[in-house]
């Protein structure tokens, strides 16, 4: 922001005078923030309380007033309901992106905040950390930022909150140096999310993070270097409970499932149906299934249509000890979730039912498609135009077509209901759809020989 | 540029693995857990299928950490769990230990600084939150202040099982929405056009993608005192902001027109039914800090509604869906006006083509 606009954005935001601490010989006045102290009363744990203990208890000078100067910013929000942080270019060396630049329009008022950039760091897959590496990004913070620290913003990154423009760069190279890498900002690939999977979950049916880490990995020059229409995200959930709301939230979802039977431990189910009763259990379990897959026996044990089974994970989440998926796992992939901005929300459509990742090829095959979904959407996607946007414009088929893969049933609710449709190609079409039912099998023969 | 060299390249290494710093357990048992139980609110048991357990306290905090509090969570991690921490999508830390006589200490330890145990299963889980006034170029409110003042008075859904199954709270600073879907959603509603300062425009403002973000082509170009600048057409205005984020001249924020919305029945999951988007139930809420009395009042009573009306195992949005909506603004006392009808692109799939009432 330049000098001219500063001035300009500060006589707009009308600065009452009083924010201005009245300063002794040597000694840094503290702002009065009455509303904010309110906040210090309650039973949760206070953030404002974290903030003072840095003013006032942190042994470096820098950090205190950075800590006062940020509470007295956000009293001055508190008490005339408006934001006074404005955007800009800060980078580090080598990259366009990853810091998310704060400088302050009433700066003048609250100095030592006055520039406070954010740096959005990559956790590890699955958010785990040792007490150790969490002790050594706090040192480094402490060395050249305020001292605050998010785990995680929305999309999922490590927020350093608050740095100025020179030390985000000392900051990055520290922790770049002990394996750590900045997210994405802008138009670009950005940070993944996966979820504890098999870490800890009995429902995973994926290798999350092994997923997470092999795709971001892949496309770290599109994560660093904004050049794609938009934003870009990857989400894994090991299951369909979609921990990590992949499939609104992000333009690839990957979620963990399965192709065979699920497996019931009878005995279990008994002993569910004797603790809890078999009321319970049918108006439970039995007619919660949305596609009446399920039904309870005489003797208490459970039959299930697994043809019809649409592994929602409902039973699995009620009864964790009798019932367990299957063993053939895989992924299905959802394409073009994301929030209101510009067209309303959309939720990711099904672009593969059924994908295995078990070997390296199997890998390679899920990168490519990535890589595939990405080139075409940055070819015809428009400015800001989110890729769930543009299939959305140019239709699913069209967009197929442009990756190269094929229209499959479980890509849609239900067929087309409008009739204004030219269907000249139909027998073309019709023979393809029956090549790949017959080569299909012939795939599964081999696969089973 | 001479001096850009002096600079060191960045190591260009990505999201690290996250299984260096996993549990020794959870590193032995990788991908091969049976099953898992809740022992108590707050506490998960997870059993591998060689038969070793592993215990995990999740715990609430202020999301917002200074350095001491983090190093606090370490030293409890330390000295009362085994080193290893995660953290959750909804920002609570979860210490794992290998031993069930461990979790009854750490539990102590945590409450003892003041941390909150709980957030598992059918309670209310923490708020999601985003940035805010605190470090977002573009708030409507502060979302961490929010939050805490919210679950000051949520706390004890936080730490036990009342509700039917769980709740997911987000909130949002502006309609972008950061915060996403959730049970329930508390987010900034702008009711006014932007206030255009024409002085700044042509000098701030990439004209062209300025009027191309308007969701309705509100904006155009226009000669403001001789100046290049942009119009919007206010009748056609639908106040979502979008256009502030690339012209900060045109301001949506507003001391008193900026005002809070609750949604409800947004749900990740495909358990039961399909995932759902969320639905305004009220709106016109005043963005009043320091603790947003009014929001939470609401947020409060639908919670309370649902905890008595609805069975188990129903998440919000299946709930509705068995009592339908005309029940849901009579129990929670709440208007049904003609803002609730939508008009977007896809309406009509959000009316009742039925007969489908229920009396």
């Amino acid at each position: 922001m330049s000098k001219e606009q500063e001035e300009t954005a500060k006589k707009a935001s009308g600065t009452p005078e009083k924010a201005v601490p009245l300063s002794r010989e040597g000694e840094r006045e503290h702002f009065e923030t009455p509303m904010l102290d309110d906040l210090e009363t309650g039973p949760w744990p206070s953030f404002v309380t974290g903030i003072k203990r840095l003013r006032d208890k942190h042994p470096d000078d820098r950090i205190q007033g950075v800590a006062n100067s940020l509470l007295g910013q956000l009293e001055h929000s508190y008490e005339t309901r408006k934001g006074y942080w404005k955007g800009g270019t800060v980078s580090v060396f080598g990259y366009g992106s990853g810091i998310i630049p704060r400088f302050s329009e009433v700066g003048a008022q609250f100095e030592e905040s006055r520039e406070f950039h954010t740096l959005r760091v990559q956790p590890p897959a699955g958010n785990f950390y040792s007490t150790d590496v969490l002790r050594n990004l706090a040192d480094s913070w402490e060395k050249w930022g305020s001292g605050l620290i998010t785990f995680h913003g929305q999309t999922g990154n490590i927020m350093f909150i608050g740095a100025s423009t020179e030390n985000t760069q000392h900051f990055f190279d520290e922790i770049n140096d002990f394996g750590f890498d900045l997210g994405g900002a802008g138009p670009c690939v950005r940070t993944g999310q996966s979820c504890v999977g098999a870490g800890r979950c009995e429902q995973s049916n994926c290798q999350e993070m092994k997923i997470h880490r092999t795709l971001l990995n892949n496309f770290v020059d599109d994560v660093h270097r904004p050049a794609l229409p938009y934003k870009f995200k990857f989400k894994v959930s090991g299951c369909a409970n979609d921990c990590m709301n992949s499939i609104e939230r992000s333009d690839f979802s990957i979620i963990g499932t399965w192709r065979d039977d699920i497996k019931v431990n009878q005995e279990e189910i008994q002993s569910y149906v004797k603790e809890k009763g078999r009321q319970y259990i049918i108006d439970n379990v039995i007619t919660r299934c949305p596609t009446q897959a399920l039904s309870l026996k005489d003797d208490d044990t459970l039959e299930i249509d697994n043809r019809n089974c649409v592994r929602c994970m409902h039973c699995l989440n009620v009864m964790p000890k009798a019932l367990s998926p299957g063993d053939d796992k895989g992924v299905t992939i959802l394409l073009g979730g994301k929030r209101t901005l510009k067209i309303g929300d959309l939720m990711g459509t099904v672009i593969v039912p059924f994908m295995k990742l078990d070997t390296e090829e199997d890998y390679e095959r899920i990168t490519e498609l990535a890589e595939e979904i990405i080139d075409f959407w940055a070819e015809n996607g428009l400015e800001h135009e989110r890729c769930g946007e543009m299939v959305e414009r140019i239709g699913l088929v069209n967009f197929l077509e442009g990756i190269g893969v094929d229209v499959d049933p479980n890509m849609v609710s239900d067929p087309r209901v409008s009739s204004y449709v030219r269907t000249d190609g139909w027998d073309d079409e019709a023979r393809k759809w029956f090549e790949k039912q017959r080569q299909n099998k012939l795939d599964q023969k081999a696969a089973t020989a | 540029m001479a001096e850009a060299m002096h600079h060191r390249s960045p190591i260009e290494s990505g999201c690290p693995d996250g299984m260096q710093y996993m549990h020794p357990v959870m590193r032995r048992n990788y991908g091969n857990w049976d099953y898992h139980e809740d022992p108590q609110p707050g506490v998960l048991k997870h059993v591998s299928k060689n038969g070793e357990a592993i215990w995990t306290v999740r715990v609430g905090t202020q999301r917002i950490l200074d350095v001491f509090t983090l190093r606090k969570l370490c030293d409890i991690g330390d000295k009362y769990a085994d080193g290893h921490v995660r953290f959750t999508i909804r920002s609570n830390l979860e210490y794992m230990v290998d031993a069930e006589e461990k979790v009854a200490p750490l539990i102590e330890a945590v409450e003892k600084e003041g941390f909150v145990v709980g957030g598992t299963k059918n309670s209310v889980a923490y708020i999601a939150h985003t940035q805010g006034w605190l470090h977002c170029d573009i708030p409507g409110t502060d979302a961490a202040g929010v939050v805490k003042a919210m679950m000051d008075e949520l706390i004890d859904e936080f730490k036990n099982w009342n509700m039917p199954n769980r709740v997911h709270i987000t909130t949002s600073c502006c309609q972008i929405n950061c915060g996403g879907q959730g049970d329930i959603a508390i987010n900034v509603m702008y009711t006014k056009p932007p206030k255009i300062n024409h002085d700044l425009v042509s000098n701030v403002c990439e004209r062209p993608s300025v009027v191309a973000r308007c969701p309705v082509a509100a904006i155009r170009p226009a000669q403001v005192n001789g100046k290049p600048s942009l119009e919007v057409d206010e009748k056609k205005c639908i106040c979502c902001g979008a256009c502030y984020p690339p012209c900060p001249p045109m301001q949506i924020n507003d001391a008193e027109h900026t005002k809070f919305s609750i949604w409800v029945g947004g749900n990740h999951s495909n358990a039961r039914g399909k995932p759902t988007f969320q639905k305004l139930v009220a709106a016109g809420i005043p963005n009043n800090p320091p603790r947003w009395p009014e929001a939470t009042a609401i947020v409060k009573k639908i919670l309370r509604t649902y905890r008595d009306d609805a069975k188990d195992w129903e998440r919000l949005n299946d709930w509705v869906e068995r009592i339908g909506w005309p029940r849901f603004f009579e129990l929670t006392e709440l208007p049904f006006t003609k803002y609730h009808i939508d008009d977007w692109k896809g309406a009509r799939s959000s009316l009742n083509a039925s007969t489908h009432i229920r009396f």
